[in-house]
């Protein structure tokens, strides 16, 4: 007798309701332990590895590619198997279960996948290569490959203009998807605005210069501006807590610390990791969690745990020679801090022009919850707390 | 000079069709047509004059052998040739290329008469029966050109008494002998048309079967109802000499089991196939080559490969020389172009003979299947074990289903019967849609009717468990 014990997506995080299967580490019909890894899910916000909940005979019921919703059943495992079996010698089990229950077991079938024409047709032009079949055997019907492509925003280009083979489509990825949805979103959801500052880095460089050796060699990291502008903002932000607070309905929440997400550009996509308690670290121990967490979105390692949860965001542009931009929120919070690049520029001082290398940097903000006042003495802040890095150590 | 998004030469199915699928997706097209009636050799001189006299000949036939067995008894059926031939020209053919007229004009699709030809990659030069011409330009160009009857080496047709299916379908005379030579479709249908009015025909094959490009158990009985019919076959055998003797008559000197023989008759009929028409295309001009049977080589999109503009379908490209395999090609190069992704399954165009029985078939052939070995199992069902044709007094033929030996997924349909050409279609949808035999045989088939045939031949294929044979 097979018993088959169904593998369902567990739930990888808050507010996440779907995810996509990256690929199958194992195929149908291989023996799987318990906790050996099946297949890498990805989700809106990372990727995470499947183990098996059980051992035995593994069938395949979802393919790669296949968005499937959390609790979906997307494999089974029959455990009445032992090591050795195969698929086909399950199948020959002694007592074969009734033929109308093969549809629900869903056993891989010649025909599964298999497009009608019509089905085919639209997958072809919507470049879609894989799609559920909810028809017969699994069958791709016309009605399927209309849902799998109406997923797929871009509008079909006008007949007449468009000629085979100059465009290029492909499918967005969970994460780009998502993306798209959050900017949107808050764009359409915030009172956004951006105010700007520019801020002399001559004593954060010559701070930086000075004591760089000495600084890698008694906390094995090196010191970068990001470290000092987290503690920077992580300072304003405990003196402005309204640029750290986020609207809840019709509350505002307000944080007594900081979790600094930290913008970082991975392979998938722009991710956001966090750094906690910011306001309570050391710069070294800023520089450490900023390269614990880059190396995992590097490799595409991070958790959905250590992005969630930020209160206020800080996006450096100035790695790609940004001069200026108006980032947008990273909704919930309520602002995100934008750096750029550092160019010598112009400036007077004391009633002289002296050439200072300047950074512009642009806070946006969500107006329903932070004043103008707020803000810009925020920005103002940051700017005093690096052009005078000593104000940190003061606290003043 | 006017200027067209496309122009398509030819106008047969292949090319009016693609023409009306271009309009409905907004360009402006003009179809270039050599003859003053659209519609190509299938509306004109091919499928729908043949079929009329098909039906023709068969209702005569019937009236003749047939009612009597039915109780029916008439005097004496006689057939008036010109009539014959009248309803065929005027009531067939006209009204239809008529019709396409009026698809044209409905589709606002520009007719240009006169033969076309290419100036340069964008300009087709059409040059009318008076000799005038105009040029016209297009953004595309799709050669649907055809084909025509093609000869042996050392056979001169002659139209007159040594003829092809041409001439075969207006004869102004029922021929009292008549040799065919080809016992392929064109030559089974034609063959049977002139033994059913009363001709004394004789098909001359040099393959060992008739149809030889079907199932090989369906020619071999499509001969049996034709030799029952009266028409004499002689296969395996080689035309040595086809000769005019004197006004009225021909002589055709072939070689079969290493003898000689020779048979005369007052027409000879020529159907060793057909050959791309791109003959007076200009194709030189554009350094655009054709192998050997006039054929043009085309990309997987249909277009020729040095010209990404200009597409060529039906006949003048590689696959079967049918009607619908060139309208299919055409509604694909129209919505190529219009950037869609349609696709065409070549495996899954099905062949006809429409003979009576009419012979159908979809997918692999036995022989196929045993040359790329692929594992297969085969059920058949007779018409004789079908109420619905006893009734009717149609018991020849059978029907044969392949599947997959392991997975049952249909591969191959073959038939011979009763309505077989309609019946075909049942398979054509079941294999697009990957269908097993045992999906047919769970399918609900009304009673009484010549597709339960087909659900019982699927039966019998999936575990040899027809319930009637």
């Amino acid at each position: 007798m097979s018993s088959k014990e169904l593998v369902k997506v567990p739930s990888v995080g808050e507010s996440i309701a779907e995810v996509t299967i990256a690929s199958w580490v194992k195929k149908s019909g291989d023996f799987v332990k318990q906790d050996e890894i099946l297949c890498e899910l990805e989700s809106d916000k990372a990727t995470v590895e499947l183990p098996s909940p059980f051992t035995g005979v593994l069938t395949i019921l979802s393919p790669e590619g296949e968005t499937v919703p959390i609790g979906h059943a997307v494999a089974d495992v029959d455990t009445s198997a032992t090591a050795g079996a195969s698929a086909s010698s399950a199948a020959t089990a002694p007592v074969e279960a009734p033929k109308a229950e093969t549809k629900q077991e869903a056993q891989t079938n010649y025909a599964q996948g298999h497009p009608s024409p019509a089905a085919k047709k639209i997958m072809d032009e919507k470049n879609i290569s894989q799609v559920t079949g909810s028809g017969v055997g699994g069958r791709v019907t016309k009605e399927d490959a209309l849902k799998a492509s109406s997923s797929s925003p871009a509008p079909k280009a006008p007949a007449i203009k468009a000629e085979p083979g100059s465009i290029r489509r492909e499918k967005m990825t969970s994460l780009r998807k998502t993306i798209s949805k959050r900017l949107v979103e808050a764009k359409n959801t915030t009172a956004m605005l951006t105010t700007f500052n520019e801020v002399d880095m001559s004593a954060v460089m010559k701070m930086r210069s000075k004591y760089k050796e000495q600084f890698k060699e008694k906390h094995q990291i090196g010191l970068g501006f990001m470290s000092l502008f987290t503690k920077a903002a992580s300072m304003a932000l405990m003196e402005f807590p309204a640029v750290n607070a986020q609207i809840d309905g019709t509350d505002l929440v307000f944080h007594d610390y900081v979790d600094m997400g930290i913008a970082v550009s991975a392979p998938k996509g722009l991710v956001v990791p966090v750094v906690r308690n910011s306001q309570d670290l050391s710069l070294a121990g800023i520089e450490r969690e900023i390269a614990r967490l880059a190396a995992k979105a590097r490799d595409n390692k991070i958790s959905i745990d250590d992005m969630q949860g930020g209160t206020f965001t800080i996006t450096n542009g100035g790695v790609f020679g940004s001069m200026l931009s108006t980032p947008i929120i990273n909704i919930p919070q309520s602002a995100i801090l934008g750096m750029h690049n550092i160019v010598e520029r112009p400036t007077a001082v004391n009633g002289e022009v002296v050439i200072r290398p300047i950074m512009y940097l642009a806070l946006s903000y969500d107006h329903r919850i932070i004043d103008g006042r707020e803000s810009v003495s925020f920005l103002k802040k940051v700017k005093e707390l690096i052009e005078d890095p000593a104000r940190m150590l003061l606290e003043v | 000079m006017s200027s067209y998004h496309t122009i398509v030469i030819g106008s047969g199915p292949g090319g009016y069709v693609c023409a009306i699928r271009l309009a409905q997706l907004g360009h402006k097209v003009a179809i270039v047509e050599k003859y003053d009636r659209l519609g190509g050799t299938c509306l004109n001189v091919g499928c729908i004059p043949s079929k009329a006299l098909l039906d023709t000949s068969e209702k005569y036939h019937q009236a003749q052998h047939e009612f009597a067995h039915h109780g029916i008894s008439i005097k004496e059926a006689s057939l008036d040739w010109k009539n014959v031939m009248g309803r065929v020209q005027k009531d067939v053919v006209q009204k239809t290329c008529d019709g396409i007229q009026f698809l044209m004009k409905k589709n606002k699709i520009t007719v240009h008469h006169g033969h076309g030809s290419f100036v340069d990659a964008n300009t087709i030069k059409v040059t009318k029966s008076d000799g005038s011409s105009e040029e016209i330009k297009g953004d595309k160009i799709i050669i649907a050109t055809g084909s025509k009857p093609s000869s042996l080496p050392g056979i001169a047709i002659d139209k007159e008494r040594i003829i092809t299916s041409t001439e075969a379908l207006s004869l102004k005379e029922l021929p009292k002998k008549m040799i065919i030579i080809g016992g392929g479709v064109i030559g089974v249908e034609l063959g049977q048309v002139y033994a059913r009015f009363g001709t004394e025909v004789t098909i001359v094959e040099y393959a060992p079967r008739l149809i030889p490009t079907m199932d090989a158990d369906l020619g071999k009985e499509l001969a049996k109802v034709l030799i029952r019919q009266g028409i004499k076959i002689n296969l395996g055998s080689m035309v040595k000499k086809v000769e005019r003797k004197g006004k009225s008559s021909v002589e055709v000197t072939f070689e079969k089991e290493g003898k000689e023989e020779t048979l005369k008759a007052d027409y000879c009929l020529v159907c060793v196939g057909r050959r791309a028409y791109t003959e007076n295309l200009n194709l030189e001009k554009l350094s655009i080559a054709t192998d050997k049977a006039g054929r043009i080589e085309v990309t997987n999109n249909l277009s020729l490969p040095n010209y990404s503009h200009i597409f060529a379908i039906g006949d003048v490209v590689r696959g079967a020389m049918l009607a619908h395999k060139a309208e299919e090609e055409g509604v694909f190069v129209a919505e190529v172009i219009s950037g869609e992704k349609p696709h065409m399954n070549y495996n899954l165009i099905p062949g006809v003979v429409y003979t009576w029985p009419e012979v159908a078939s979809v997918g692999k052939t036995q022989e196929e299947l045993k040359k790329d070995n692929i594992p297969f199992k085969s059920g058949s069902f007779p018409f004789k074990a079908s109420g619905r044709a006893r009734a009717s007094n149609e018991s020849d033929g059978f029907i044969r289903v392949y599947a997959h030996k392991e997975t049952d997924e249909i591969l191959g349909v073959h038939m011979i019967g009763p309505r077989c050409a309609d019946m075909i279609a049942e398979a054509v949808v079941a294999m697009e849609f990957r269908a097993s035999a045992e999906d047919i045989a769970r399918i609900c088939h009304a009673h009484p009717t010549y597709t339960e045939s087909l659900k019982e031949a699927a039966m019998a294929a999936t575990s040899n468990r027809a319930i009637h044979a």
